[in-house]
């Protein structure tokens, strides 16, 4: 078997921890782009989709065009992982959504022997006119908690469009992650920025999530659901700056505490600069909700089952 | 006949001041028992006594379960030994659909419970179109409740405290809610009816009066009705002190 192979095969198994499903990694129908380390194990395009990869000295640099008006029916598979146990991944890349087009993205970072991994992605994502992306991100991360994950992304919303990422690390251990998302909503564009996160350990876990309702009627949400258990730290920066009329945006972050070691906090920032923009939020940080183990066990569960129902659920 | 459930002697003080007195309270097997009250009176306090909730330990009395003082015991306890709540304004959970909701109930069931859907149908809900709902803000408050006695419903309790079912209810939901209270009592499960409507009280076996967190009257629930209807007010502070309740015949 060639290296090539063994490491394919790696990834795909891998992956499959994660939650994807390896098939569509050899699927020719289906567009994906697979990244080991530096190196580029799979570039796969498919109608209206084009994937340009290039390996550099750090990692790889990434091009991916969903061509104006086309509906992508399948989604496009990313998967991205260091296998070793030490190693840097850089990912820059640049996502671009044709007017009037529609994609789904289902990526998936892997990092399952981690002692001293560092995972960066850079990203700029482009949303053309009465386009659609749906982005979800999901992690697997092995036990040791030695992962530093530096997800950056800039996005743009043209007029009518739509933006949703789901960002989803609550397998292994999160190590140190810092997620920086800003996006700028153009007139009557949508953007959801939604990320969940188990911290365990000594995690040390910092999100912020940047809306800017830079167009008329523009609407955003920033949501954030938090687990942070033994010694974790979490930190939740989530803003939201109205600069247009009819601006609506909404900035939600529930933070879970379990264990008296475990830090959390959450900051919201809002800015109004237009009389007519309207922003709101919310936030509940501390112990699981009293009524709702409370309900379980009566119900029959026990109170540490009734906690981890509660937990499971808000990070789905 | 002996009962479900004893109330003995049961006194509740929170932060020095009473709110429970003496309550004595027994509940036949298989019978519907109302509580009926005005708001403020101890009806939602007296259904988390006997559920166990945190804070709601008797501060006087003991509470006890087919002959056995659970007084002590913890919520989950209850709920293996049959006792189960289902509260006025039930919580609601982000990522848990109806359908895993339900399941958890059968859970506590020892012999496994109806399953999701037929729950669903004896509250009148289509189970098609909730199983795969969530139990989040996206239900309505009338459907929340609905589900929770669907909760109630698949644990297959032996005693069931329903807090106030009949409120923010409409009318036809009601009737699908009452419904499913003679569902559990056909089954052989004592049902114990928290409400302040002389109405939903009327479908009861026996009523209780509560006022100023004591029980007043036991009896035929129209003549508990009668008696609440001529004689109870709006209590004016939340609950009325001991000694103060203006409203007995």
């Amino acid at each position: 078997m060639s290296d090539y192979t063994k490491e394919f095969l790696a990834m795909s198994k891998a992956y499959e921890a994660s939650g994807g499903d390896p098939a569509s990694l050899s699927d020719g129908r289906i567009a994906g782009l697979m990244v080991s380390h530096r190196r580029i194990l799979r570039s796969n395009d498919a109608p209206g989709v084009r994937i340009e990869g290039e390996e550099t000295p750090t990692g790889v640099k990434a091009k991916i065009t969903v061509d104006p008006g086309v509906h992508v029916e399948r989604p496009v598979h990313l998967c991205f992982g260091v296998l070793p146990k030490e190693g840097t991944q850089e990912i820059v890349s640049e996502f671009l959504v044709g007017e009037g087009a529609k994609a789904s993205f289902l990526a998936h970072c892997v990092f399952p022997n981690a002692v001293k991994v560092r995972h960066v992605m850079d990203a700029r994502i482009h949303v053309g006119k009465h386009a659609s992306l749906e982005y979800s991100e999901t992690h697997y991360h092995g036990e040791e908690g030695g992962v530093e994950v530096l997800p950056t992304a800039r996005i743009t919303i043209g007029e009518g469009g739509s933006y949703r990422s789901l960002f989803k690390l609550v397998q292994g251990a999160a190590g140190e992650l810092r997620i920086d998302y800003e996006a700028d909503i153009g007139k009557d564009a949508l953007c959801e920025l939604d990320a969940r996160v188990y911290g365990k350990r000594n995690d040390a876990i910092r999100i912020k999530e940047s809306l800017f309702l830079n167009g008329e009627k523009s609407r955003g949400l920033a949501k954030s659901r938090i687990v942070a258990s033994d010694h974790c730290t979490s930190e939740v920066v989530g803003e939201a700056v109205g600069n247009a009329p009819g601006a609506r945006g909404h900035v939600d972050c529930v933070e879970i505490v379990r264990g008296k070691d475990a830090r959390v906090s959450a900051v919201p920032r809002l800015l109004v600069t237009d009389d007519r923009a309207k922003l709101t939020h919310e936030a509940a940080i501390g112990s699981v909700d009293k009524k709702q183990v409370e309900t379980l066990m009566a119900r029959g569960l026990t109170e540490e089952e009734s906690v981890d129902v509660v937990v499971r659920g808000i990070l789905r | 006949m002996i009962s479900v459930l004893d109330l003995v002697d049961v006194g509740l003080a929170v932060v020095g001041r009473q709110i429970l007195h003496d309550i004595n309270l027994h509940v036949l097997p298989g019978e519907i028992h109302a509580i009926l009250g005005m708001n403020g009176t101890g009806k939602s306090t007296l259904a988390s006594v006997i559920m166990g909730l945190s804070g709601f330990s008797p501060t006087s009395g003991k509470v006890v379960f087919q002959g056995e003082d659970i007084t002590a015991l913890s919520i989950s306890g209850r709920a293996k030994r049959g006792i189960t709540l289902a509260w006025q304004e039930p919580a609601r959970f982000e990522g848990l659909t109806v359908g895993e909701y339900l399941e958890l109930g059968r859970h506590g069931s020892p012999g496994g419970g109806p399953p999701p859907g037929e729950c669903l149908l004896m509250v009148g809900l289509p189970p098609d179109r909730y199983l795969q709902r969530t139990v989040d803000a996206t239900l309505s408050g009338g459907e929340r409740k609905r589900v929770e006695l669907a909760s109630v419903l698949s644990m297959e309790p032996r005693l069931s405290i329903l807090d106030e079912p009949d409120s923010g209810i409409d009318a036809l939901s009601l009737n699908r809610i009452l419904d499913a209270v003679r569902i559990l009592a056909r089954n052989g499960a004592s049902v114990l009816l928290i409400t302040h409507q002389n109405e939903i009280a009327a479908s009861a076996d026996r009523a209780s009066s509560l006022c100023g967190g004591t029980i007043l009257k036991t009896g035929d629930p129209l003549a508990i009705g009668r008696f609440f209807r001529n004689h109870c007010r709006e209590c004016p502070h939340g609950s009325v002190p001991h000694g103060e309740v203006p409203l007995h015949e």
